[in-house]
C-alpha cells in the first residue's frame, strides 16, 4: 500500500459573515482511502493538535444522499466524472500533489463553515411544486395505469438526481436549471405527473430565480460536473414546458 | 409496569380493519388545533409527518440533516417487499406475514406483522401515485424480483436505489405540506431531550445546528421516526450521521428500549480494508438472486490468494465450496441474512478467506453471466455463439439488473467485479431492536410513538431483506395517522402547551449542563478514537457471536470506556456555534450507554435466535438453539439513570395463529 503525501489548500471560513482564507496542511494518505476518509485524518490530526476540524457535510459515503459537497481542483466532485466527493478514492492522486479544496459556491448557497454550505433553496424549489398532488390512501391500484419500459427509465434518469448542488457551483451563473429541470422531467414525463405538469413548472422556475439562481446560457457545465449523469435534454424538455406556461399566462 | 400491547381482540385478520373503524376520530376543527410534533424525515418519519398534515393536525417536523431527502433511508438500494402477488406465484397476506415472523425466529408479535402484510400492498400504490419510478416489464407492468428467506418474488424495485425513489417521494408529499402550511419544517435541528408535563409526551429541546442555539417546541404528541442504532459499532453500512440520541434521550425519560442486543449483520459488504475505514459499504442482498457465494476447498488455494498469489478465477470449479448451497440446499444462495453471515464467520474462521485480512468470501456472477448470455443470444437468435460473444451479452444483462453496485464496488475497490469475483464480508447493517410500543405505535410514555427503525416492533430477532422499507413506510403512511388519534381524541381539550412550564425549563437546563460538560473536558481523545474503541468491544463481544463470558468481560470495558470518555474527550469550540465536533459528542456518549444495555440485553438471553447467536447454544450443525420455553418473550429494558442495574419487563409473545418451529432453511 503506497503513501501519499499531499500538500491541501483548504478554505477555511468561520461562518457566512467572516472572511475566509485558504490554509495549507499537509496530508500523508494512502491509494485505499476515500477522500473523506483522508479529511478525516487531516481532522484527526488538527483535533490531536487541538485545533478546529474543517467542517464539511457529508452522510451517506456512497453517492446517493447528495450531502457531500466539496469542489476539488476546480471541480465539483472532483477530478473524476460520474463520482461524488465521497466515492472518489485517493488512488486518483499522486504522491506530492498539492489539492486545493474549497465549498460548493453560489449566491443561493450561503456558506456556513469552511466546506459547508446552506442549499435549503433546493428544498423550498421542491416545495414550490416538486410533487404530485396525491394524498395518502387516495392511490388507485400500483398496476392500474401500465407504463411503459422506456419512459419508466427516462423518469427514472432524471429522478436519480441527488440535490447536491454541483450543477449550481459549476455554472458560472449559478443557475439551478439542471437541478429543477430533472424533477420536472422525473415527474413530467409519468402519466400521474402530466397533470400539473404546466403549474409545476411555472412554480419552480420563479422560486428558482427568487433564490437568487442565476440565468442559463447553455454552457453545459452543470452536465459535465453532475456526479449522476443528469442529462441537458431535460433542461430543453422544462424550456418547452416553460413556453407553453408561459404563452398560458 | 403495566405492559400492555394493546392487541386488539379477535380473528387475526380481521383484527386491524376492525380496529381501524373504530378508532375515535378528531374533528377537522380540533385537528388544527393539534401540534403534532414529528422527530425525523427519513421513511418512517417523512410519511408520517405528510399524512399528518395531509389529514389537518399542525405538523412540526424536525432533521439534523440539512434537507429531509438526506435521511438515511436514501441509502436503501435493494427493494421493498409488498403482498401483491402480481407474479401469480402463490403469494399472500398470510405468506408475507408467516415468512416475517419466521425469519424473525419466532421473536415478534403475530398482530403487529400482520398488519405490516395486510397494509404492504397500499404502499406499492401510494408510491406508484407519487411518481416512483418502479422497474418495469415491457408491458409496462410493475416487476419484481426475490429476496432471501423467502420462495416468491414479492420485492419491487427502482434499480438498486430503491430507498432513494421510495424516500423522494414521501419527501415530496412533505414538501406540498410545507408548502399548503400543514407542516413546519426544521432542517439542522436536532432533538436533546424530550419534555413530559404530567407524565404525557409535550415537547422535545432541539439544538439549532446552525447557531448552537437550544430552542423549546411544544406539541400534544411526540412522534419519533430516528432510524436505527447500528452505528454503536463504529463500522456499520449505516450513513454517518445515524445515531441513537433521540431514542436514548426518551429511555433516559423512562421509556423502555426492547430487544436492543437484537442487531442485524448483514452478509454482503465490501470487506474492511484499513483501519483508517469510516463506514461499509453495502452490496444489496438482490446481488444473491444471481451471484453464487464460495470460498476454495483447500486451504492451500485459499492462502494463496490472501497472499496475492492466485486469483478466483483460477480456482477450477471442483476445487470451490459453494458453502451456502450445500449447507442449505432448499433455498441456497437466499438463505436469510443472520443464517448466511454466520455460514461466511465459519468458513473465514476456519481458514477459508479469501482477502488478506483472510476475512472475506466470494459473491461469483460467472455462472450468472454465462446463462443470461446463452439465453440472449437464443432471443437474438444467435446460434453457436462463442464463448465471449455469451459473456459479452451476459454482461450486459447484469448490467442492467446491478450496473450501479458493480460501478460502486469497482470505485471502491479498484477491481471488476464482471471480470473477477466480488469479494464481501458481513458487516453491521440494521437493528431490530429499538423502543418498545405497543399496537398503536406507542411508548410506554403516553404521547411518545415511535415509527420504522427506532421502534421495535416488526422483525424479530432477524429482519427479511426489502422489509424495513415496507415497515417505515406502513408505519407512517398507514398506521401511525390512525392510531395517534387513540391519544389525541382525548387531548382536544388540551390548550396549546406551554414552552414556559418548568418541565421546559428543566430539560433545557440538563442539555446545556451536559453540553457544557462535553466541552470542558479538554481531555485528549477526539471523539472519533473513542467511538472506534467501542466499535471494537461491541464487534468482538456482541458481534455475530457472543458468549456469556466475552459480554461480562465487555460490560466492564464498556464501563471503563464510560469513565475514560468523560475524562479525557476533547471538543474543539464552544457549544454556541455551528460544532459538528460536539454533535458528534453527544451521540458517541449515548451509543456508550446503549452499547452497555446491548450487552446486559445479550448476556440476559440465553438461548440463540436470528441474529443473535450465543455460542452456548447451538446444535451440532452449528445451527441457532432457541429456548421457547423460557426466552419466548420481549426483553424491555428501563434504565433512566444508566447506572446500576437495568431494569427488565418481560412482554411475553403468544402464538394464537401460527405454530411455531425451529427454523428450517435446510
Ligand atoms: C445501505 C443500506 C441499504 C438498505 N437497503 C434496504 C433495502 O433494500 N430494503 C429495505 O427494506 N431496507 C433497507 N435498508 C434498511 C432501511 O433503509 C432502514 O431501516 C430505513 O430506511 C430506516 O428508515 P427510518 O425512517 O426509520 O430512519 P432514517 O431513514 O434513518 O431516518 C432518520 C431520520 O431521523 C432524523 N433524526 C435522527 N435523530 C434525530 C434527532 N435527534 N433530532 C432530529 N432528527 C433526528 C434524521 O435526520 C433522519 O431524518 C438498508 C439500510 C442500509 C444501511
Ligand atoms: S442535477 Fe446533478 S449536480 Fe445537480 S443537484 Fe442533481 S445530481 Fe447534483
Ligand atoms: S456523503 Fe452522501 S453522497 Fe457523498
Amino acid at each position: 500500500m503506497s503513501a501519499l503525501h499531499l500538500n491541501l489548500k483548504v478554505w477555511r471560513q468561520k461562518n457566512q459573515q467572516s472572511k475566509g482564507e485558504f490554509q495549507t496542511y499537509q496530508v500523508e494518505a494512502n491509494e485505499h482511502m476515500s477522500f473523506l476518509e483522508m479529511m478525516d485524518v487531516l481532522n484527526q490530526d488538527l483535533i490531536e493538535k487541538k485545533k478546529e476540524p474543517v467542517a464539511f457535510d457529508h452522510d451517506c459515503r456512497e453517492g446517493i444522499c447528495g450531502a457531500c459537497s466539496m469542489v476539488i481542483n476546480g471541480k465539483p466532485h472532483g477530478p473524476l466524472s460520474g463520482t461524488t466527493t465521497c466515492q472518489l478514492h485517493m488512488r486518483h492522486f499522486k504522491d506530492g500533489e498539492t489539492i486545493v479544496v474549497e465549498p460548493f459556491r453560489a449566491k443561493a448557497f450561503p456558506i456556513v463553515r469552511d466546506l459547508v454550505v446552506d442549499r435549503s433553496s433546493f428544498d423550498r424549489i421542491i416545495q414550490a411544486g416538486g410533487f404530485i398532488s396525491v394524498n395518502t390512501g387516495q392511490a388507485i391500484d400500483g398496476n392500474a395505469i401500465p407504463i411503459d419500459k422506456d419512459t419508466a427509465s427516462k423518469s427514472f434518469d432524471a429522478a436519480a438526481c441527488i440535490g447536491c448542488g454541483a450543477c449550481v457551483a459549476a455554472c458560472p451563473n449559478g443557475s439551478a436549471m439542471l437541478f429543477t429541470s430533472a424533477k420536472i422531467s422525473h415527474l413530467g414525463l409519468l402519466p400521474q405527473g402530466k397533470m400539473e405538469h404546466t403549474r409545476r413548472v411555472n412554480n419552480m422556475v420563479s422560486q428558482m430565480d427568487e433564490e437568487g439562481f442565476g440565468f442559463c446560457s447553455n454552457i453545459g457545465a452543470c452536465e459535465a460536473e453532475c456526479p449522476k449523469g443528469i442529462s441537458l435534454e431535460n433542461i430543453a424538455r422544462m424550456n418547452r414546458g416553460y413556453i407553453k406556461a408561459s404563452l398560458l399566462d | 409496569m403495566n405492559l400492555d400491547a394493546k392487541i386488539p381482540v379477535g380473528e387475526l385478520s380481521e383484527k386491524w380493519t376492525k380496529y381501524k373503524s373504530s378508532i375515535p376520530l378528531v374533528s377537522p376543527a380540533n385537528k388544527r388545533r393539534i401540534d403534532v410534533i414529528v422527530v425525523g424525515t427519513g421513511l418512517a418519519g417523512a410519511a408520517a409527518a405528510a399524512s399528518l398534515g395531509e389529514l389537518g393536525y399542525n405538523v412540526h417536523c424536525f432533521t439534523f440533516h440539512d434537507s429531509p431527502r438526506r435521511a438515511h433511508s436514501i441509502a436503501a438500494q435493494g427493494g421493498i417487499n409488498a403482498a401483491k402477488n402480481y407474479q401469480n406465484d402463490g403469494d399472500s397476506v398470510y405468506r408475507l406475514f408467516y415468512d416475517t415472523i419466521k425469519g424473525g425466529d419466532y421473536r415478534a408479535r403475530e398482530a403487529n406483522v400482520y398488519r405490516l402484510a395486510e397494509v404492504s400492498a397500499s404502499i406499492i400504490d401510494q408510491a406508484v401515485a407519487q411518481g416512483v419510478p418502479f422497474a418495469r416489464e415491457y408491458g409496462g407492468l410493475l416487476e419484481n424480483r426475490s429476496f432471501g428467506g423467502v420462495q416468491v418474488s414479492r420485492t419491487f424495485y427502482a434499480r438498486g436505489q430503491t430507498g432513494q425513489q421510495l424516500l423522494i417521494g414521501a419527501y415530496q408529499a412533505l414538501a406540498r405540506q410545507v408548502s399548503l402550511g400543514n407542516v413546519k419544517l426544521y432542517n439542522r435541528h436536532e432533538m436533546l431531550d424530550l419534555v413530559i408535563i404530567d407524565g404525557k409526551a409535550r415537547g422535545i429541546i432541539a439544538r439549532n445546528l446552525l447557531t448552537g442555539k437550544l430552542e423549546r417546541f411544544g406539541g400534544h404528541a411526540v412522534v419519533l421516526g430516528t432510524g436505527g442504532y447500528g452505528n454503536v459499532f463504529y463500522l456499520s453500512t449505516n450513513a454517518m450521521g445515524s445515531n441513537v440520541t433521540a431514542a436514548w434521550k426518551s429511555v433516559k425519560r423512562g421509556a423502555l428500549m426492547a430487544n436492543p442486543c437484537f442487531t442485524q449483520i448483514h452478509p454482503t459488504c465490501i470487506p474492511v480494508s484499513g483501519d483508517y475505514q469510516s463506514k461499509l459499504t453495502l452490496m444489496s442482498e438482490s446481488l444473491r438472486n444471481d451471484g453464487r457465494v464460495w470460498v476454495p476447498k483447500n486451504i492451500s488455494d485459499a492462502q494463496a490468494i490472501q497472499q496475492g498469489k492466485k486469483t478466483g478465477a483460477q480456482i477450477p470449479e471442483a476445487d470451490r465450496d459453494y458453502f451456502l448451497e450445500r449447507r442449505y440446499p432448499a433455498f441456497g444462495n437466499l438463505v436469510p441474512r443472520d443464517v448466511a453471515s454466520r455460514a461466511a464467520k465459519v468458513e473465514c474462521d476456519k481458514g477459508h478467506g479469501v482477502s488478506p485480512t483472510g476475512l472475506a468470501v466470494f459473491l461469483d456472477f460467472g455462472a450468472a453471466i454465462e446463462r443470461y448470455g446463452k439465453s440472449k443470444a437464443n432471443v437474438l437468435g444467435i446460434h453457436n455463439a462463442t464463448p465471449n460473444q455469451i459473456t459479452e451479452l451476459g454482461e450486459a444483462v447484469v448490467s442492467e439488473k446491478y450496473g450501479n453496485l458493480f460501478e460502486m464496488y469497482e470505485k471502491i475497490t479498484g477491481e471488476n467485479p464482471y471480470k473477477t469475483p466480488m469479494k464481501i464480508y458481513p458487516a453491521v447493517h440494521y437493528t431490530m431492536g429499538g423502543l418498545w410500543v405497543d399496537y398503536n405505535l406507542e411508548t410506554n410514555i403516553p404521547g411518545l410513538f415511535a415509527t420504522g427503525e427506532c421502534n421495535f416492533s416488526d422483525h424479530g430477532a432477524n429482519r427479511l431483506g426489502a422489509s424495513a422499507l415496507m415497515q417505515g413506510l406502513a408505519d407512517g403512511y398507514f398506521v401511525l395517522p390512525y392510531t395517534i388519534g387513540v391519544f389525541l381524541s382525548q387531548e382536544i381539550r388540551t390548550p396549546k402547551i406551554d414552552t414556559q412550564h418548568q418541565a421546559f425549563v428543566e430539560a433545557e437546563q440538563n442539555v446545556t449542563h451536559t453540553l457544557n460538560q462535553l466541552i470542558n473536558v479538554k481531555g485528549n481523545q477526539s471523539v472519533e478514537a473513542l467511538h472506534k474503541k467501542l466499535g471494537k468491544i461491541m464487534w468482538e463481544y456482541c458481534g455475530m457471536a457472543r458468549n456469556k463470558e466475552g459480554l461480562t468481560k465487555a460490560r466492564t470495558m464498556i464501563q471503563d470506556l464510560k469513565k475514560e470518555f468523560w475524562s479525557d474527550v476533547y471538543v474543539p469550540g464552544t457549544a454556541n456555534e455551528f460544532n459538528p465536533e460536539l454533535e458528534k459528542a453527544m451521540r458517541v456518549a449515548d451509543f456508550i450507554e446503549l452499547g452497555e444495555l446491548m450487552v446486559m440485553d445479550a448476556a440476559n438471553r440465553n438461548e440463540s435466535c436470528g441474529g443473535h447467536f450465543r455460542e452456548e447454544y447451538q446444535d451440532e450443525g452449528g445451527e441457532t438453539l432457541r429456548d421457547d420455553e423460557n426466552y419466548k418473550y420481549v426483553a424491555n429494558w428501563s434504565w433512566p439513570n444508566g447506572q446500576d442495574e437495568a431494569k427488565l419487563y418481560i412482554e411475553p409473545l403468544k402464538y394464537e395463529f401460527i405454530k411455531i418451529a425451529a427454523r428450517n432453511y435446510k
